[in-house]
């Protein structure tokens, strides 16, 4: 079995602040790590490895300093590791994202099972997944809880759709979101890193892909533009409510944030 | 290929040009600043230094033309019998939007078999044009068949945006649809707005909530664009609506899918804390036992959890899997109510993160009202219980004024 996670370097924090008068963004330092939700991508290949057998290999898109989250995957236990990097995929969207790692996929060959994190902790647009799995044209099922059975030739899964848990059988080739919590990830081993110290990351540049469009990279072949980046408005500041009918008063403030509508 | 050029001779101070980026993609190599794939684009760099170090160097892409892409559309969820409200939120946001430029609202829905009471519900609340899609393999959301619906649709209609709602069933829809249109997707806008040439300005938030970001896709169309529930405001629902319906099939080769749907089961109720939206945290100051079931009813109305103290667990008032606080649990939702709390370190600890935080004390001086976003000076044996009375006179009032509603539309609920 051949099992593909996708993983991604973000930024250390979470908790980047902005300074709202340059609208530079602060970063207490410049140390990065991996995506934590495909720390679950990458476990559940792992799992799935122990039961089924195969290989598992991990990609991921970014700078060359990127190599270090590949290096992590390997302490981790993944067997290959391929960095798909060039200047002329900076600035690219969710589409230029997707399309680019589904090239350099085709180039390393889909394999049968492609595993990729919930969201991100930088972008946070949680589409880099789906939309990969429409440019391979394979299925694809997000919001996976727990694997519950692996075939020969597909994964029965749950999933939670929001109002309901579906149980799914999906054949391979096929791609995944893993829910955060779907296994517990393991921590990397000291014992790995140094088994793993030469083992090479295979770097895939634009002229390895099949599509050497270059208007389909990048920036060019980012449909969205980011006009604009600034810090969210604290308008929500310190007011303190005294005097008659404070119950009443509190109502309306619920009812025009929307909380007693109905939850679904 | 688009790229930030460095115009050396400008670049004086090295170090204090690298600081510019957040992304680290200026660096300094053989004694030249230079620009890495690290770049995002952000353009901060040359917003942020005054002497014109850095320039951004576009390519010219032949986009669409956008004048062929007309209209608002939405994408209608439906679920067993349920038409989702985000649904509706998106309709009210899509006529606001249709308004300003002078365009039409249309919607798709898919399903097995579609209620008439849902596509008349629909037409109330503004829809102009309403496709339909009904087959037996429509009947749970899969990928392939329901994206080849919406590209049907797509390619019908050729709206200039596309809103789907941020639910489980969007957040897969939305992307697996803009990729085979190659279009952009901005996800979990909290703002939108239409520029008089269609273009749709995008707000939302990405960096856990850190960061806002404003989003165009000026060159393709359709604008995709993905909006959680209760986000925006639900329309008014009209009384005479005129918009039509238009019922359309797809070959059954186009609707095959290789996800088989083993079972399907509600989700139970139970939440843990951490993932509960609002929770009502009680503390020492309700007074007596008793009183707890003002917070419970109040947690209850408001589809919320409850909390409390340390104060009140080690009371044995609260399972200690409901306590706040260093000791306890952290939770961030959109809404806690805390009553009766005093706010001490220990306590807000866990909680002052939350996106909202509402605090009830009668004493003005409790440390709770300096993270309280309001601070409602007051008791709390009477504060609740009365707003209990209005939340249950306000849900009164609109079954009323919904059976009235059904009786003038003379819907058929055949
Ligand atoms: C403030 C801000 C807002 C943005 N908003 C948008 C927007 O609304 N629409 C848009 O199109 N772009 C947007 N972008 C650009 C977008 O974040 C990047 O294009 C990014 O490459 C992809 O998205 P993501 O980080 O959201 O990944 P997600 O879609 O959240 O990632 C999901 C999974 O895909 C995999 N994955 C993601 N990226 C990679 C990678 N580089 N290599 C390997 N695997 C990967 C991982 O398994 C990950 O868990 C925004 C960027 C910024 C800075
Ligand atoms: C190591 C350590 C760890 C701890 N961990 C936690 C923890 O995880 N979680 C936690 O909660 N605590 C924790 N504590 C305890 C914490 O320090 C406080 O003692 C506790 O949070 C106080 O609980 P309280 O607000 O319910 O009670 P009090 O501090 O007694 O506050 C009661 C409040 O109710 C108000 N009040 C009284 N009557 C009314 C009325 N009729 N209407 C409105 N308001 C009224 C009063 O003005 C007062 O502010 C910890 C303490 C230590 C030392
Ligand atoms: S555009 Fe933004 S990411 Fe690119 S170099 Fe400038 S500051 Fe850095």
């Amino acid at each position: 079995m051949n099992i593909i996670v996708l993983i991604k370097q973000v930024p250390l924090s979470s908790d980047i602040g902005m300074d709202e008068e340059t609208g530079v963004i602060l970063r207490e330092s410049g140390n990065t790590k991996m995506n934590p939700y495909d720390l679950y991508a990458l476990e559940t290949a792992l799992r799935i490895r122990e039961k089924a057998g195969g290989k598992i290999s991990v990609l991921t898109m970014g700078p060359p300093q990127a190599e270090q989250v590949v290096r992590e995957a390997y302490m981790m236990g993944a067997d290959y590791g391929y960095l798909l990097t060039d200047r002329a995929f900076a600035g690219s969207d969710v589409l230029a994202t997707s399309y680019a790692l589904s090239q350099a996929l085709t180039h390393i060959g889909i394999g049968d099972l492609i595993i990729c994190g919930k969201q991100t902790t930088d972008g946070d647009t949680a589409q880099v997944g789906v939309e990969c799995s429409e440019f391979l044209g394979i299925p694809c099922i997000t919001n996976v809880k727990r694997i519950i059975d692996i075939q020969p030739d597909a994964v029965t899964i749950e999933s939670d759709m929001g109002m309901t848990i579906e149980h799914a059988r999906i054949t391979y080739p096929c791609l995944i979101a893993v829910d955060k919590d779907i296994y517990q990830p393991r921590l990397p081993s000291y014992r790995k890193k140094k088994a793993t110290a030469l083992l090479p990351v295979e770097k895939i540049t634009l002229n390895q892909l099949k599509d050497q469009n270059t208007t389909r990279y990048g920036l060019t072949g980012s449909p969205t533009q980011v006009i604009k980046i600034f810090p969210p408005s604290r308008t929500s500041t310190h007011e303190i409510w005294e005097g008659e009918h404070l119950g009443r008063r509190l109502f309306a403030l619920l009812r025009d944030g929307k909380h007693l509508q109905e939850n679904v | 290929m688009s790229h930030i050029a460095v115009h050396q001779n400008k670049a004086v101070d090295y170090k204090a040009l690298s600081a510019l980026c957040p992304f680290g993609a200026i660096v300094v190599d053989n004694g030249h600043i230079a620009v890495t794939s690290a770049c995002r684009m952000c353009k901060l760099c040359i917003k942020n230094d005054t002497r014109g170090v850095f320039e951004l160097v576009e390519d010219d892409v032949a986009g669409t033309d956008t004048s062929e892409w007309n209209g608002i559309a939405v994408f209608i969820e439906i679920y067993e019998m349920k038409i989702h409200p985000v649904s509706l939120e998106m309709i009210g946001k899509a006529q606001e939007l249709a308004g300003k430029i002078g365009h039409s609202v249309y919607a798709a829905a898919a399903g097995e078999k579609i209620h008439t009471a849902h596509v008349e519900e629909l037409l109330h609340y503004g829809v102009d044009e309403l496709y339909l899609y009904e087959a037996p393999e429509l009947k749970h959301f899969r990928i392939e068949p329901y994206t080849a619906v919406f590209e049907d649709f797509i390619v019908r209609r050729r709206p200039s945006v596309v809103l789907v709602g941020g639910t489980s069933i969007g957040r897969v829809l939305a992307p697996r649809t803009a990729a085979r249109f190659r279009t952009g997707l901005t996800a979990d806008c909290t703002i939108l707005d239409i520029q008089e040439n269609t273009d749709l300005d995008q707000i939302r938030p990405a960096f856990g909530g850190n960061i806002m970001a404003h989003i165009r896709t000026t060159k393709h169309r359709p604008q995709f664009a993905t909006v959680r529930y209760k986000i925006f405001n639900m329309p008014e629902r009209i009384t005479n609506p005129t918009g039509t319906v238009i019922h359309c099939t797809l070959p059954p080769a186009k609707l095959n899918s290789t996800i088989e749907i083993l079972k399907v089961h509600h989700k139970e109720k139970v939440k843990h804390l951490e993932e509960a939206d609002v929770i009502v945290a009680a503390g020492r100051g309700i007074g007596s036992r008793e009183n707890l079931k003002y917070i419970e009813y109040l947690a209850e109305l408001l589809d919320g959890e409850v909390a409390g103290t340390r104060t009140l667990i080690e009371a044995g008032w609260i399972d200690p899997r409901r306590q706040i606080g260093l000791s306890g649990r952290t939770v961030r939702p959109r809404l806690i109510i805390a009553c009766g709390i005093s706010g001490s370190v220990q306590f807000t600890a866990g909680m002052n993160g939350s996106e909202k935080i509402i605090a009830v004390n009668i004493d003005p001086n409790a440390a709770i009202f300096s993270i309280a976003h309001i601070g409602i000076v007051g008791d709390v044996t009477k504060v609740i219980p009365e707003l209990i009375e209005n939340i249950k006179a306000d849900a009164a009032a609109d079954v009323k004024a919904d059976a009235a509603a059904e009786g003038t539309a003379e819907r058929s609920t055949s």
